[in-house]
């Protein structure tokens, strides 16, 4: 790859710390979020201890993948040059059914057919070698 | 208690400019908007014995260095982006309260038109972006890389639950650029803006705009802040800070997850000054509300309390925040139309208007004012000043 390229290759998540162990379940096809073994709450982003309760003992639980558009924005002037050739594209935030949010973008779905509200569901995508990035579609049902 | 114990006593700008550039270093553009504060306040750059320079654009030891400050007593940098300014003023005024300096400099300024340009660079330096590695591992992967992305995420969910409209963005546009028409020193002075040009400009990161962005300007500026005995004795008459406070929202570094979406550091903010300063928002003559993009001055506009809750929009239409309006907001013209020197200028034209130095647009009988300041994903500060 030559200097250009790699210029404007995507950025990517570091696959360190819990970061790492989030997209590593990602890879291996399931969308994982902690869940205190205390109070029983789900989080995202990945932290140390759970804010509600303190705990520091948690376990990676399975997510229904299911979820609602709970904010969007249509990206048409992309900032960053590696996301030039994707342009209109649509970050949103999705609003999990365990309640957690998580920021993400949703693959099938034209920025002027997104709404707040709208069902979606997991679609994970490979991205790099290592990489599948947790990305939504509109929900089938 | 900090009510009335300390002062703004000087004030200080470059010309702001985009093309061709400032033709300056970014150092040497904040060192001549530091010298014309200090002498706005007819101090030597020797008695300068605390700095508070703005974040990743120049160390306290350097400034010292240039000015000649030979008995630095009090440096800090607070990080919070552009809530930088105001929290920085605060620790001014707790400083010199307390007698731990006397005047202090806070300076600011940037090439943020000929430099390197923000909206692309924030995503690449890990140390400048809010959030950190939560950034670099959860948001820059999707395509969420920039400011405008960022703040369009709230925007959008504030349109949905409270029926905040385009035309009510375009407001805030507006009444910037004809603020910007009454003053001579804004890069927009010269340039009037109409609702169908607003609406017409093309789309960034909707809902925002073009015209609902901030200008990218090289330019500096800066104020000093001494105690109220200090001040007595100086130039210029003081402007009194009577309350200030700085908050986050929760949790800072992370915006989706937030259990109260709408919460930002403002919102605890606001009322702390408001109780310290002992006066209500409706005893507020002006306000220089930091408008990095529309949205946020309707947010920080309910937020402070000037409104409740999802009537932001409301409250700017109709010449609501313009001179002669309810509350006048940037009567420079903000960040939006007059230039975008990290907030800094908000406090400077707040000083001029409590001074009556703000020529045509000056606010009538000005006695309160407020300016607040707005930085990374949502960190608030707030100052309340009297004449």
């Amino acid at each position: 790859m030559n200097a250009a390229r790699a210029d404007h290759a995507k950025p990517l998540p570091a696959l360190t710390g819990l970061a790492g162990e989030f997209y590593r379940w990602c890879a291996q096809g399931e969308l994982r979020f902690q869940r205190c073994e205390d109070c029983g709450r789900h989080r995202h982003v990945p932290r140390e201890l759970c804010a509600h309760c303190a705990s520091s003992k948690w376990v990676w639980a399975r997510s229904s993948g299911r979820g609602m558009v709970f904010s969007w924005t249509d990206v048409v002037r992309p900032l960053h040059p590696a996301f030039a050739e994707d342009a209109p594209y649509a970050p949103v935030i999705v609003e999990l059914d365990e309640g957690v949010r998580m920021l993400s973008r949703v693959v099938d779905c034209a920025a002027g057919e997104l709404a707040i509200g709208m069902a979606v569901e997991l679609v994970l995508t490979q991205v790099s070698d290592q990489v599948w990035l947790p990305y939504f579609r509109r929900s089938k049902d | 208690m900090l009510r009335d114990k300390a002062c703004i006593v000087g004030i200080g700008e470059t010309p702001f400019c985009r093309k061709p550039g400032s033709g300056l270093s970014e150092m040497g553009i904040q060192l001549q908007a530091a010298l014309a504060a200090i002498e706005d306040a007819g101090l030597k750059p020797a008695q300068i014995d605390g700095i508070l320079p703005f974040p990743n654009v120049g160390k306290s030891e350097a400034f010292a260095a240039e000015l000649g400050c030979s008995n630095l007593r009090f440096a800090a940098t607070v990080h919070m982006g552009g809530a930088a300014p105001v929290a920085s003023l605060r620790a001014a005024a707790m400083a010199v309260a307390s007698g731990v300096a006397d005047y202090v400099l806070v300076p600011g300024g940037w090439n943020g038109y000929s430099g390197a340009r923000v909206r692309e660079t924030a995503a690449n330096d890990l140390n400048s972006i809010p959030g950190g590695a939560i950034a670099r591992d959860f948001y820059l992967p999707f395509g969420l890389t920039a400011p405008p992305q960022w703040y369009a995420l709230m925007a959008r969910r504030h349109m949905h639950e409270f029926g905040t409209t385009e035309e009510q963005l375009g407001a805030v546009a507006i009444a910037m650029r004809r603020h910007a028409q009454l003053n001579p020193a804004a890069l927009m002075y010269g340039k009037p803006l109409t609702m169908e040009q607003y609406l017409a400009s093309p789309m960034i990161s909707s809902p925002y705009r073009l015209f609902d962005c901030s200008l990218e300007t090289d330019g500096g500026a800066a104020f000093v802040v001494t105690s109220a005995e200090r001040a007595r004795d100086l130039r210029q008459d003081p402007v009194f800070i009577m309350g200030a406070a700085a908050s986050q929202p929760y949790p800072a570094d992370e915006i989706c997850g937030r259990p109260d979406f709408h919460r930002i550091g403002l919102s605890t903010a606001a009322p702390e000054a408001f109780r310290m300063a002992g006066v209500k928002p409706e005893d507020v003559d002006f306000a220089q509300i930091y408008d990095c993009f529309t949205f946020e001055v309707i947010q920080q506009l309910e937020e402070a309390g000037f409104c409740a809750r999802g009537e932001g929009g409301a409250f700017v239409e109709n010449g609501g925040i313009e001179l002669g309006g309810r509350l006048p907001v940037n009567t420079h013209g903000g960040l939006l139309s007059q230039a975008h020197v990290l907030g800094i200028s908000h406090v400077v034209e707040a000083v001029r208007q409590l001074r009556g130095q703000a020529d045509a647009r000056q606010v009538t009988n000005a006695e309160i004012g407020v300016v607040t300041g707005w930085g990374d994903f949502g960190d608030g500060s707030i100052a309340i000043l009297r004449r």
